[in-house]
């Protein structure tokens, strides 16, 4: 209970003590849990980003998915009228091509009538003349009435 | 314990005595051998217990937290870091409660003070005798282990306290508004002739309010430890009076430690908020 040099000396600690405390103890815990703070903060604020961007992501797939979806619509109609087109191109095209081919097989059986008449013609003229000859050539001379003959010939 | 050799009173005396060094009568330095001896050798003596229980725990705190102050991380902290901060935060928040200034140095200040008292006061619960025995055992007969009980200990910590309390004071406020604290308030006037007349009173008044609160911060801690103290002697004593009164004082023991410890940490509370607060004073102008 006497009060003696004992005060000075736990003065002394004490200075010592308190010195040490702020110079390495307070300082680095303190720092560290204001880093840690800051870092807290930071991880929220990127959390909070990120969940932005994803949203905005989403609206943004959102769009990209409409607009697929509107062209292909547009794809698929356009599709349906080349090959309705395609269809009808077809069936003008054939139709033209029947066409022109009873056109031409018309042409050639008209030909070929005319041709087997011309023929006939002339076998008829040759014949006639043939049948005139045998009859002129017990009367007449055939010479004398070849133009009669072939003017004959000819309206057959 | 007490009994055989010892009466009670002579028990309780030496419980009290500190383990003191100094110089003897006939000129030689050692140890006390009595406590009438240690008190006769006056201010050039030191109690070797006490500078060396508080030291111990002082280093023990300070090599705890200096091990979690090098291996602080701002990640995931571990048991020790967690605990660590547990305390600073406390502190930094019973800090910014009180104290509105800036000042770096009022936060390791206040956790110096409280985890350093905490300790010396916890020392109160290791019974009484088992620390001072083992020591006999050594050949050490005086050994007071609780050094807030050694009012050196509790006058040097506020002495401590107020030097920087002074050292703050001058430099806020300079000798001028420091010496106007002392003696222009609390009653002033416009009248210089009645303001003359005021001074000596404020300065009688403001001089004994200055000089009671160091008083008052060390003898609130002091007296606090040394009757706890005083009432584990006494339960102590109870021991060597046969097994019933030997069972009570076990009971009572038991009931006064648990109490104990809600006092052990509140007077190292105090102790920190009155130091901020003092310090808070020592900032701001009334």
């Amino acid at each position: 209970m006497n009060i003696n040099l004992t005060l000075f000396g736990q003065l002394a600690a004490f200075v010592v003590f308190v010195w040490f405390t702020m110079k390495y103890v307070w300082t680095p815990i303190m720092g560290a849990l204001e880093e840690r703070r800051k870092k807290i903060a930071d991880g929220l604020a990127a959390g909070e980003r990120g969940q932005h961007e994803q949203e905005l992501a989403e609206e943004r797939a959102k769009g990209v998915l409409q607009e697929a979806k509107v062209q292909a619509g547009d794809i698929v109609a356009q599709a349906q009228k080349r090959g309705t087109a395609i269809i009808d191109e077809a069936k003008t095209a054939a139709r033209t091509e029947g066409e022109r081919l009873i056109t031409a097989a018309r042409a050639e059986i008209d030909q070929e009538v005319n041709r087997a008449r011309e023929q006939l013609r002339e076998k008829v003229a040759i014949l006639a003349v043939a049948g005139a000859e045998k009859i002129l050539r017990r009367e007449i001379d055939a010479e004398a009435n070849r133009d009669i003959v072939d003017a004959l010939a000819k309206e057959i | 314990m007490a009994g055989d050799t010892l009466t009670s009173a002579e028990y309780i005396k030496h419980h009290l005595t500190n383990l003191t060094f100094g110089q003897m009568p006939d000129g030689s330095w050692g140890i006390a051998h009595s406590a009438a001896e240690a008190k006769a050798m006056g201010f050039w003596a030191i109690h070797v217990d006490t500078m060396f229980w508080s030291i111990f725990l002082g280093v023990l705190f300070l090599y705890f937290f200096k091990k979690v102050a090098d291996n602080v991380t701002a990640g995931i902290p571990g048991g020790m870091q967690n605990f660590a901060e547990w305390t600073c935060e406390f502190i930094d928040m019973s800090v910014r409660g009180s104290f509105s200034s800036k000042n770096a140095m009022v936060a390791p200040l206040s956790l110096t003070i409280f985890i350093w008292i905490f300790l010396m006061n916890l020392m109160d619960l290791v019974p009484v005798d088992v620390i001072p025995e083992i020591s006999k055992l050594l050949g050490i007969h005086y050994m007071k282990v609780v050094s807030t009980t050694d009012p050196n200990a509790t006058f040097g910590m506020a002495i401590g306290v107020f030097i920087v309390v002074f050292y703050y004071t001058f430099k806020i406020k300079g000798v001028g508004g420091f010496l106007g604290e002392l003696t222009l308030q609390p009653f002033s006037s416009k009248n210089p002739v009645v303001q003359a007349l005021f001074i000596p009173v404020n300065f009688i008044l403001e001089f004994v309010s200055l000089v009671s609160k160091p008083v008052s911060l060390s003898l609130r801690l002091f007296g606090n430890m040394y009757a706890g103290e005083m009432i584990f002697i006494l339960i102590a004593i109870m021991y060597s009076a046969g097994i019933a009164m030997g069972l009570l004082g076990g009971v009572l023991q038991l009931g006064w430690a648990i109490f104990h410890i809600l006092i052990i940490t509140l007077q190292a509370f105090i102790f920190m908020t009155l130091t901020i607060v003092y310090l808070e004073m020592a900032h701001t102008d009334h």
